[in-house]
């Protein structure tokens, strides 16, 4: 279609040409992230198999100090004269050494099965009786000191790579003639050329020790069966591959019969509560910004106030409010409009739309304080010309406001989108997943994906089938967001401006 | 002549009525947005116990919530959380505001072959769910001996995780002409010399919006807490002793007293929100502004 066929057709036909783009792109973006994914991992062996080339035309070029670092390291700096930097890899390569040998490679070597020795009462052939055996193998322990010998590895191997890429380098200083950097020099040049390499440090490490670490072990247990009936320390775990997939994706349990649903939710909720939240956001921003309204600022203040208040005190009131017996409903029943209370929280279509309707409450006020902002810098005589031209309120709305409202919040709107789908404050606080019911596990008629999580990690302790839903929301969340975001102008200029 | 005139007279009447209807709508938006928040403040001074009454405005009025809240040693020790988490806040929002700075800077400003890999990383790793690896966290702390503690658990963590929110003041660093690092390099600077004498005197609205943002999140911060925390009241931050004062067992007897701490906590955090708003606009916008 040619966008001159666009504008002949009636409004509500080019809403449907709206919409149907809209799933042809995410159908296009599911497409690219299939196609994209082999491509990234294709990259990365590419990566990978140029470092190997790297190494071996470097022990093909070094001379024969680079060659011996390969196996000691530290040795082409020591050699050279930089002695305590050939010192700290000599180190570095002792300690891996010795951590591996005394305990990193049966860390390492746990990873396999993840325990074999299961506590309780076994038959002990010796003795002709059962016997009770106190210590278990403990396979969730196996498996975090398998991935933090794992880690250790990895930043060793990094270390290893850099040490061969140091003795190279002072061998090829060395036959220039020039003089080689003491340690000093090497201390000064983390202040300048290195400098990113001081900043970064410290957050990298907590990163990886907080972030990083915790993750991987997560979604290592989405291919195990820790779940309630595998419990540490009395059971073990193992490795069952994907069948925690095929079972929370399938419809032959209670599991698989709750995600949907529950899916089906989270996304309504998300697309619900973020575009409602902004479209009624950007209409009281105008009203208030509007020409000829008086206390423009104390409507502002008002508003803004509402927000000031931490987000899980006025969740907490709020709850109270819409209770069977709170205000709300007492009023109601005072003024005789109706003869029983509301079921704000205890029906499900009702507890939907209150939160819907709370989440409201909370989210106007930012996107009015957002686009308020915004609404200032659209120049006036855009309007005017309008105007002029006779171009109805609603028309200037849809032609003017809304294109340059849509242009800078495109990004805080993805952001949106993706909090909303991880939002656990707003059901927690306000029902906390409640009405249960029968047909869901673990879970109630409001629950979200992410709170469903919680209450399988502290309620249920089914941590594996946790940990599957937290990838499965890592997916849907990267698909809706890093192709839409990657594709923005503030991520692919990002110097535009510098 | 006198056509125009007329046409102008009736658009302006029009504008008026229709100002009016306004007026009265936002006047009924902002009563509905400010009653919960009044209906609290005066439950907090509300005499008459009990979580629920019948009646919006209180029979008589008390300050007997706030001193018992605050004063009087019970079960729940308020002031004990105030304390914990005022202290949680204070490290962590120094901890976080230099990792915060240092990352973004880096990002931002200088070039180094890691750059680009680091910060997808870095948005691969917010689209996890955030909850999803605190068990795991749990069980690293209790490896590193710390679970004993569990307001040095918060604040370690909340200083660790801050390193991925980088990305507001990446934004603002980003803003800052280049041309003003390149001529101090020509004088002979260093890159760290730039950082702490160019560009952070130019950054003090990122660094305030930092600060307060890093301040306020322990305060506001529910479900960590609540995992590391455990049965122990006296090592609670507010947010975990506020919704555990709601509980049913509770509710009957502190629900006034939970009014009166929402209070106390709300208005130095709704200040400082206050405060806040003006950079937190810049910088949800600004990123955008000039893409």
């Amino acid at each position: 279609m040619t966008s001159l066929d666009f504008y002949a057709l009636p409004w509500y036909k080019k809403i449907l040409v709206k919409i149907a783009e809209f799933f042809v792109a995410i159908g296009k973006g599911v497409a690219n992230f299939v196609i994209g994914a082999p491509g990234a991992v294709w990259r990365f062996i590419k990566m990978i198999g140029r470092g190997l080339r790297w190494l071996g035309s470097t022990f093909v070029h070094g001379d024969a100090l680079t060659k011996l670092s390969y196996i000691i390291m530290g040795a082409g700096n020591l050699f050279r004269g930089q002695i305590i930097k050939g010192l700290i890899f000599l180190s570095a390569e002792v300690a891996y050494i010795g951590f591996m040998i005394d305990s990193g490679l049966g860390f390492i070597a746990g990873l396999r099965n993840l325990g074999t020795v299961q506590r309780g009462w076994y038959f002990d052939e010796t003795l002709g009786i059962d016997v009770m055996r106190e210590n278990g193998d403990n396979s969730m322990l196996i498996l975090l000191y398998g991935i933090f010998a794992l880690f250790v590895t990895l930043a060793f191997i990094f270390m290893w790579v850099h040490n061969i890429k140091s003795a190279y380098s002072a061998q090829q200083i060395k036959k220039s003639g020039r003089k080689l950097p003491g340690f000093v020099d090497d201390l000064k040049s983390l202040l300048d050329g290195q400098f990113h390499k001081t900043l970064l440090f410290i957050p990298v490490s907590g990163i990886v020790v907080f972030t990083i670490v915790p993750l991987v072990y997560m979604i290592s247990l989405a291919f195990t069966n820790y779940d309630k009936d595998h419990q540490v320390p009395a059971n073990l775990f193992t490795w069952i591959e994907f069948d925690n997939f095929k079972t929370i994706l399938g419809s032959n349990s209670t599991i698989g019969n709750t995600f949907w649903p529950v899916l089906g939710w989270t996304l309504v909720w998300a697309f619900l509560a973020t575009f409602l939240n902004y479209f009624l956001g950007i209409i009281l921003a105008m009203l208030i910004n509007k020409k000829g309204i008086k206390f423009k600022s104390f409507y502002r203040t008002l508003f803004v106030l509402a927000i000031a208040v931490p987000q899980f005190v006025s969740l907490l009131v709020m709850k109270n409010v819409f209770a069977e017996a709170g205000p709300v409903n007492v009023l109601l029943q005072e003024l005789g409009w109706i003869s029983s209370p509301l079921p704000f929280f205890t029906d499900p279509m009702w507890a939907r739309m209150t939160i819907i309707a709370v989440n409201l409450w909370i989210g106007i006020p930012y996107t009015m304080l957002i686009v308020s902002g915004i609404l200032m810098n659209i120049p006036d005589d855009l309007y005017e010309a309008a105007r002029i031209d006779g171009a109805s309120p609603f028309v200037m709305f849809r032609k003017i406001t809304m294109p340059y409202v849509l242009f800078v919040t495109t990004p805080y709107l993805i952001t949106q989108l993706v909090g909303n789908i991880n939002n656990f404050n707003v059901i927690y606080f306000l029902t906390g997943g409640t009405p249960a019911t029968l047909d869901y596990y673990q879970a109630g008629k409001t629950d979200l994906l992410v709170t469903w999580l919680y209450k399988l990690t502290v309620n249920s302790r089914d941590y594996s089938y946790a940990a599957t839903i937290g990838i499965l929301v890592f997916i849907i969340c990267s698909l809706l967001s890093l192709i839409t975001f990657r594709r923005s102008a503030s991520y692919k200029n990002e110097e535009a401006f510098q | 002549m006198r056509e125009i005139r007329k046409h102008s007279y009736s658009y302006h009447r029009k504008q008026r009525t229709i100002n009016i209807v306004i007026q009265i709508v936002l006047l009924i938006l902002g009563l509905m947005w400010i009653l919960p928040l009044l209906w609290i403040i005066l439950t907090s001074f509300r005499a008459e116990p009990g979580s629920y009454t019948s009646y919006f405005w209180p029979k008589s009025f008390t300050l007997d919530n706030y001193s018992k809240l605050i004063l009087v040693d019970q079960q729940f020790k308020f002031t004990k959380w105030f304390i914990n988490t005022f202290i949680v806040a204070v490290v962590s929002c120094i901890g976080s505001t230099f990792i915060v700075l240092a990352v973004s800077y880096a990002l931002s400003r200088l070039r180094f072959k890691m750059r680009k890999p680091m910060m997808n990383i870095a948005l691969i790793l917010g689209m996890f769910p955030g909850f999803m690896s605190m068990v795991a966290i749990y069980y690293i702390l209790k490896g590193l001996g710390l679970t004993e503690n569990p307001l040095v658990c918060l604040t370690l963590v909340y200083i660790c995780g801050s390193g991925l929110t980088y990305y507001i003041a990446k934004g603002f660093f980003d803003t800052i002409p280049k041309s003003l690092d390149e001529s101090a390099y020509l004088d002979g600077a260093t890159r760290s010399q730039v950082f702490f004498r160019i560009t952070i005197p130019l950054s003090k609205p990122i660094i305030v919006y930092t600060v307060l943002t890093t301040f306020m999140a322990p305060w506001v911060d529910y479900i960590f807490p609540s995992m590391i925390c455990g049965a122990n009241y006296d090592s609670y931050t507010v947010a975990l002793g506020m919704f555990k004062m709601l509980e049913r067992e509770f509710i009957g007897t502190y629900y006034t007293q939970f009014a009166a701490a929402a209070v106390l906590v709300s208005i130095p955090i709704g200040a400082l929100f206050i405060v806040m708003q003006k950079y937190y606009v810049g910088g949800v916008t600004g990123g955008a502004v000039k893409g």
